[in-house]
């Protein structure tokens, strides 16, 4: 005799038991610290903060633990807790180009203003597994101290100079408050400040797939990496009863300008144009990717055919989520019986009407 | 998963802010009073998968008040998982008194089915919606889609069953079967059997949709048409089946398949679960 299966309360919690034990692994090994991610695995932290959505490197360390390092688990718990913080302010624009730099390098001049600054940079390893490291006795590993960055002050962006020219596109001024998707749903068409929001937030390796499509052929566009840096900059809030800004705190973030080529239009001369990527903390790979698919996304404005999936603004802005993504994806594994059933039911009915013609014709 | 803290520590009642629970409300005002229309909505993260029923949680969310009685279903069932979870949720962030009985909830939030048991005009009934364009699957833009609703262009809908009749000679269509509503618009009943759609139609319950992914909202208020598209020569049907449930003996009811061996043992039984146990107790007493 079939007895309904009750108790799921139980199992759910059951459940939840394993996975803290699992969590946790053995126990003879010691527990993860967070300062332990923060350090060690901080371009895990950047990248949870970045798709997250929240500058707060111990709060990512946290959710990293807290998902056994599964990534996308990790910004999903730091979305959920983002959207219940009251806003209290909005900053004034970031200025990278007052930013304390790290790193900043252009792949369009061999020299420039500032210099081209490599910094900590995976670039021109030989991806050889480090066997050293594997003995865990750091002592045995001597690190000559890095040379201290010089403070080469403000660095001008190769955009700037490239706008001295004339020869780029001006970043036209943007008179009205940008797009905010966490308080307004996207709208088509969309305003670029959207769709630069919809990007930073989205999913890094899908942007990484759209981006080199582009470099394929499906939506080429030319680019040049006219510039990436990486840097401090400081947040500035401007209190209504002071009327002046104040910091309150530093950030580091990714920036990265394409320069792209561009034939001109009957409006436009021919110009380069941008595309442009940022994310906090160090992510290179995410920023480059990004603005590659900004560029692709403004084929519409510049007067470009829209063929390739990168430059369709429905298909790209509404797929990156990869919190939105993954949970529809994994959606699947709820009961689906009821509709299966109806299903079901269907199929025989129409497998029984296939089969019949036959057997009449048999007769 | 974080754990939540209980109502008082940290969260507002049922989770939302009251900003977001207002913002929410708005849209579903503006649903109401145009029944079968989408209206976008700024939807949250909530601590759920998207997928899982988040627009449902944050319709339920916004409406539900401290002397509410809740009913969560998934499948017709009140113990299927996701359904435990949601309840849980809403106990938690809440404290509102929750039931199995259709009769007793003053608001019933679902997945996949209408209660057998008819609801009542003191009751609100939330679909959580996965995909709540009914022209996606013939047109995937959203902007033409919009477009297509507001000139009342539904002729590709008509197309599309025609075609399955010629076909197939029926609408092979089980679930989520289209409909519309109040002689306007078209909508998507969200992937209830279509068994379910007349259950729809002149309902005294206010019935509220919840897409939090695609983050939109729709309605249809009390007592509002709902047409199940179909043409005069193929009249529209609901599903059949040869058994009755094998727990309760109920005929009426949309029937679960349940397999009971590896050599073909089957049985069927009542989806909703509040409905098979009231039979069986009514039963029990003769």
């Amino acid at each position: 005799m079939y007895v309904a299966v009750k108790g799921g309360e139980k199992a759910i919690e059951a459940a939840h038991r394993l996975l803290a034990e699992a969590r946790r692994g053995d126990e003879s090994v010691p527990e993860l610290t967070l300062a332990q991610i923060d350090e060690q695995l901080a371009l895990a932290v950047d990248r949870v903060m970045t798709e997250g959505s929240v500058y707060d490197r111990e709060l990512a360390a946290l959710a990293i633990k807290q998902a056994r390092g599964d990534l996308v688990e990790a910004i999903f718990l730091l979305r959920a807790y983002r959207t219940t913080l009251p806003r209290l302010a909005v900053s004034a624009p970031i200025e990278t180009e007052r930013a304390t730099l790290k790193r900043r390098i252009s792949a369009t001049f061999k020299d420039l203003p500032g210099g081209q600054v490599l910094g900590p940079t995976f670039d021109y390893t030989h991806r050889l597994i480090d066997f050293a490291l594997a003995a865990e006795d750091e002592s045995s590993i001597s690190i000559d101290p890095a040379p201290a960055l010089a403070d080469n002050g403000p660095m001008t962006r190769v955009s700037t100079l490239l706008g001295d020219e004339g020869i780029i596109e001006p970043n036209l001024a943007n008179d009205h408050e940008p797009a905010d998707l966490t308080r307004e749903p996207l709208t088509f068409p969309t305003d670029r400040t959207a769709r630069l929001q919809n990007l930073a937030r989205g999913d890094e390796g899908y942007l990484l797939a759209l981006g080199y499509s582009t470099q394929r052929g499906y939506g080429r566009n030319h680019p040049f990496a006219g510039e990436i840096r990486i840097g401090e900059v400081e947040i500035e809030i401007v209190p209504l009863e002071l009327g002046f800004p104040i910091a309150i705190g530093e950030i580091t973030v990714t920036e990265c300008e394409m320069v792209n080529q561009f034939k001109g239009s009957a409006t436009a001369p021919p110009q380069f144009t941008r595309g442009y990527g940022l994310a906090f903390g160090e992510a290179e790979r995410k920023a480059m990717a990004m603005a590659l698919v900004d560029r692709a996304l403004r084929a519409e404005e510049l007067g470009e055919e829209v063929t390739a999936p990168a430059q369709d603004q429905e298909f790209v802005l509404y797929h990156s989520d990869n919190i939105e993504a993954s949970g529809f994806t994994q959606h699947l594994k709820l009961p689906h019986y009821v509709d299966f059933q109806a299903e079901l039911n269907l199929v025989r009915r129409m497998r029984a009407e296939w089969s019949r013609p036959e057997a009449e014709a048999a007769e | 998963m974080s754990e939540l803290e209980p109502t008082a520590g940290g969260y507002n009642f049922a989770y939302l802010d009251e900003q977001t629970k207002r913002m929410i409300r708005r849209a579903i005002l503006k649903a109401v009073a145009i029944p079968g229309y989408q209206v976008p909505f700024a939807s949250r993260e909530m601590p759920l998968p998207y997928g899982w029923g988040t627009g449902g949680i944050q319709v339920t969310a916004s409406i539900i008040g401290p002397d509410d009685t809740l009913k969560v279903i998934d499948q017709g069932a009140d113990d299927t998982t996701n359904a435990v979870s949601i309840r849980r949720f809403f106990q938690r962030t809440t404290g509102v008194a929750t039931t199995e009985q259709t009769a007793a909830a003053s608001i019933i939030q679902t997945r996949h089915r209408i209660p057998e048991t008819p609801l009542n005009e003191n009751q609100i009934i939330v679909y959580q919606v996965p995909i709540p364009e009914p022209l996606r699957w013939l047109e995937p833009r959203e902007a033409e889609t919009r477009k297509m609703h507001a000139l009342a262009e539904y002729g590709p809908m008509y197309v599309r069953l025609y075609e399955d009749i010629a076909q197939f000679g029926r609408v092979t269509t089980a679930y989520d079967y289209p409909v519309l509503v109040n002689g306007r618009y078209l909508m998507r009943p969200s992937p209830i059997p279509k068994f379910d759609n007349p259950k729809m139609d002149m309902n005294p319950a206010l019935q509220l949709f919840g897409a939090g992914r695609e983050k939109r909202i729709y309605a249809v208020p009390p007592y509002t048409s709902v047409k199940s598209l179909d043409f005069a020569d193929h009249p529209f049907a609901v599903e059949r089946w040869d058994q009755h449930c094998a727990i309760c003996g109920a005929g009426d009811s949309f029937l679960d398949e349940v397999i009971t061996d590896d050599r073909g043992g089957r049985m069927f039984v009542c989806s909703d679960t509040d409905y098979c146990s009231n039979r069986q107790l009514a039963k029990a007493a003769e």
